[in-house]
């Protein structure tokens, strides 16, 4: 049902077509064909090792991979450069690290170096870009001290600045609360529906997957099933991947 | 340079009336911000192990300098720095071992294999002097290898401090913004493998890593932002290396030892301000 209301522009799309990667002897990703539409939320799924990560990485050009992976524009062109807007998983970075929420994201943009200082405009428009997810007040915090739904929020504001081609969200909301989760989603709803942004989310809560994706890929080292979160989650490929019905835990 | 010596001279300083004093004093201003800049994203990225094992590989580096019958071992010492680094990065990222096993077998054996070259004539001791360093050789000639070395080095943070930046919260968000990470990666060990070993003879292999490592360190402990760590960090690395230099002539001490001795005071007391303000 939701598919129809936002695939309006489905002209736009990233297609990967027979993807394989491997890790010395290990496939690790092995012909994958998948398409993602913009105005199309996409829920990759999958048990631990069956390649999302991979995926990502492969996408995001950290690891090499056979195959072809292009992004289309509505003029059936190629892109030359696609921009991938990402918010990882989790951040391991040192947490006592002296960079605050502004340092970030002007290092990011394409401004002088950060320690040179940062002039008013450069600080104007990060205030607006954080303003436009309801974090506009973080910017002078440092970034080891913020939340994670406070993290979240400023990484997805500079996933979307600029808009990006395709919009990557790792398992965008491991360790938030409930209020803060639900602000993420309809963030990243609203970000589908205004900017008809391409989107792929990956994600264990398959409750959440089934709120939110517009379509489900379910991974396991080649696509093991693909359609509605109704469709995926009623196979044989789904049952067997996580051993029960998700149709009982669900109702 | 008469210009400066002359300036040098004018100061109310005893140390100055000597030309190795002058000189060193130069050599001090030019590589003690230098350092503590690099450590700023060395101590980001958890690297003080790394310059540690980058310092002591000089000794290999020398050695090969002896074995190639070069008069001075500098640049055996800088590509064998170089190729460390590299290496060492290289195995890092395959993740097959976990990264301080890596850098302490890399580094280990770099010294062990320096150690066997430089004592195969008997004439180690020659070389000793490359463990503590003496800042009061440095001569005119150089000067301007360091200036040389520091222009570039100053050039390439203005364009790829970003990057660095980025790299060290995250290497797929980086990716993502379009940093080429491992380009990035090894064009930062590149710098911090030239930066020690150009030093090093001045410093000596023992101290070279706490220059790098300290002056930031304590910034860390008062600053939030980048800004406010990376100015701080240039000037304590400044300060600690001139009042080094200083006490280290009126004592008749180690000038290598004193700097690194007046960058810890500053650690500590840094340490005590940043823990009551939080």
């Amino acid at each position: 049902m939701r598919t129809d209301i936002h695939s309006n522009c489905a002209l736009r799309s990233i297609e990967m077509k027979g993807i394989c990667v491997t890790s010395g002897e290990d496939v690790l990703l092995e012909n994958v064909n998948l398409t993602f539409h913009c105005g199309q939320l996409t829920a990759l799924i999958g048990k631990n090792g069956a390649g999302k990560t991979t995926l990502i990485k492969a996408l995001l050009g950290e690891r090499q991979y056979k195959g072809k992976i292009s992004f289309t524009d509505s003029h059936g062109a190629a892109i030359a450069k696609p921009k991938i807007g990402y918010v990882p998983q989790y951040l391991d970075f040192d947490k006592s690290m002296p960079v605050s929420v502004e340092d970030f994201m002007a290092a990011a943009g394409n401004g002088c170096a950060v320690w040179f200082g940062k002039n008013r405009k450069t600080r104007q428009s990060i205030r607006e870009t954080l303003e436009k997810m309801e974090c506009g007040y973080l910017a002078g915090r440092r970034l080891g001290a913020l939340s994670g739904g406070e993290l979240q929020r400023v990484l997805l504001a500079m996933a979307v600045e600029p808009v990006p081609d395709l919009l990557v969200l790792d398992e965008p909301v491991s360790g938030m609360d409930i209020a803060g989760l639900d602000l993420f989603y309809r963030q990243v709803t609203e970000l589908r529906d205004t900017c008809h942004m391409a989107i792929l989310l990956v994600s264990h809560d398959l409750g959440l997957v089934r709120k939110y994706a517009d379509k489900v890929v379910l991974l396991d080292k080649t696509v093991a099933a693909e359609g509605s979160a109704a469709e995926v989650f009623s196979g044989e490929a789904f049952r067997e991947a996580f051993g029960f019905e998700e149709e009982a835990e669900w109702n | 340079m008469e210009l400066i010596y002359g300036f040098l001279e004018m100061l109310p300083f005893e140390m100055f009336q000597y030309d190795f004093m002058k000189n060193a004093f130069l050599a001090s201003v030019l590589i003690a911000p230098l350092f503590a800049l690099l450590g700023t994203m060395a101590v980001n990225n958890k690297m003080a192990f790394f310059s540690d094992a980058l310092g002591h590989s000089a000794f290999t580096g020398i050695g090969l300098g002896v074995l190639l019958g070069l008069d001075d071992p500098l640049l055996a010492m800088l590509a064998f720095g170089i190729f460390l680094g590299l290496v060492i990065t290289k195995v890092k990222a395959a993740n097959l071992v976990s990264s301080d096993t890596v850098i302490s077998v890399f580094s280990s054996a770099a010294m062990a294999l320096g150690i066997v070259i430089l004592s195969a004539r008997g004439g180690f001791a020659k070389y000793s002097a490359y463990l503590i360093g003496d800042i009061l050789t440095v001569g005119q000639g150089d000067l301007l290898v360091i200036l040389v070395v520091l222009l570039l080095a100053y050039v390439m943070w203005a364009v790829f401090y970003n990057q660095l930046l980025l790299l060290c919260v995250n290497r797929s968000l980086a990716a993502s913004r379009g940093v080429r990470v491992m380009l990035t990666e090894n064009l930062f060990v590149v710098m911090v493998a030239v930066a020690v070993m150009v030093s090093i003879r001045w410093v000596g292999i023992l101290m070279i890593n706490s220059l790098l490592i300290l002056p930031a360190a304590a910034a860390r402990n008062i600053t939030a932002n980048a800004r406010g760590y990376h100015w701080t960090a240039a000037v304590f690395g400044l300060f600690s290396s001139l009042t080094g230099l200083g006490l280290s002539y009126s004592l008749g001490v180690s000038a290598g030892a004193m700097m690194v001795l007046t960058a810890a005071v500053l650690f500590f007391v840094t340490y005590l301000i940043g823990k009551r303000r939080k």
